[in-house]
């Protein structure tokens, strides 16, 4: 039977890689192989998934060097060479082998005032959006976050600047800024119009290469920055 | 844990890269620049004298790699203006495309021009 070669981030800090040969299975995920290891060679191993099939968010890793959910990453798609290298989700802290603490990355979504504040009740009738407004398809483009953390760990300002927002907590922002029922853009537009916020952005794209649900936060941040620049203009922010 | 060049291994970040890149270097020349326009102040014998040293045809190339820096730093520049200013459409790559074509276009151009 073939076998894949495959070296794994053990221990947080000042860790290494551990290497492992884990058989190679016919339509075999990277979270396949990762379990396998954890199941029948070393127990001790820690890692995070739940729902296995791309709706969680909670497997993403560093395959071969890019941010992947494991779960939907056929290890045919990452390795032409039988080689797999995992590891933990880069600028998180590790607290064991590919366990990251998440604690920062979301609390810059609430920083990012990523919580809807609607004026309506429960007495209220239904708003009416219509599908195809401009604010919609905006917000369709973006609601699709699982929170992996895919686009934080391949952002490279986020890695320079640990303050800033980061793209999914920026594309969070965005997204409820197109919400006509929001009652907090102009508080929102000021939370993420910072030095740690859309401006930082450098326009890498890396965020929208890795996002597993082929969300664009780029697009989201751009909308911020002239949404932002706009609000200053006429004194609202 | 860091990310190394396979995270930023996509055009975008080489685009990023290129653009820093020749914004550093295009500051470096700026001195240069100014220094050797500066002998127009000491008369026109002066500024002659640096000139001729400017059609050495080092020089040429070096010129040619000049303004080759310029194109792509101002292509770049304006595909980032363009990302951020216009609405979004799913364009990005075509215009990384579009402004590498023109800067290395720009760049041959000025080659066959002097040499």
């Amino acid at each position: 039977m073939a076998s894949l070669k495959v070296t794994v981030w053990r221990s947080a800090g000042a860790g290494g890689y551990q290497a492992y040969e884990v058989p190679r299975l016919e339509a075999q995920t990277v979270l396949d192989v990762v379990t396998y290891i954890q199941r029948v060679i070393d127990p001790s191993l820690s890692y995070r998934f739940a729902c296995r099939v791309g709706v969680c968010g909670s497997c993403a890793m560093n395959v071969n060097g890019k941010a992947r959910w494991t779960c939907r990453t056929h290890v045919e798609k990452v390795t032409a060479d039988g080689k797999l290298q995992i590891a933990p989700l880069s600028n998180l802290p590790v607290i064991k082998d590919l366990v990251t603490n998440m604690e920062q990355f979301f609390d810059k979504w609430a920083k990012a005032r990523g919580r809807f504040s609607g004026a309506r009740t429960r007495d209220d009738d239904f708003a009416r959006v219509m599908p195809d407004s401009p604010q919609r398809r905006n917000v369709d483009a973006g609601i699709e976050c699982i929170g992996c953390g895919a686009c934080y760990s391949a952002c490279d300002v986020v890695q320079w600047n640990p303050d800033y927002l980061g793209p999914a907590a920026l594309n969070r922002a965005w997204t409820l800024h197109n919400d006509v029922r929001d009652t907090m853009h102009a508080e929102r537009l000021a939370a993420v119009a910072g030095d740690a916020g859309c401006h930082a952005c450098h326009t890498h794209t890396s965020c929208s290469e890795r996002c597993p649900k082929q969300i664009s936060p780029t697009i989201g941040i751009a909308g911020l920055k002239r949404a932002a620049a706009a609000a200053a203009l006429d004194g609202e922010i | 844990m860091k990310n190394d060049f396979r995270a930023r291994s996509h055009p975008a970040w080489w685009a990023f890269a290129l653009h820093r890149l020749s914004g550093v270097l295009l500051a470096l020349f700026l001195p240069a620049h100014f220094w050797s326009l500066g002998h127009a102040l000491e008369g026109a014998a002066a500024l002659d004298g640096v000139l001729q040293w400017t059609a050495l045809p080092i020089v040429k190339f070096g010129e040619t790699g000049i303004v080759l820096l310029l194109a792509a730093h101002m292509t770049g520049g304006i595909r980032l203006l363009m990302i951020e200013f216009l609405p979004w459409r799913d364009w990005h790559k075509t215009l990384l495309a579009v402004a590498a074509g023109v800067s290395v276009a720009t760049g041959l151009a000025f080659a066959l021009n002097v040499f």
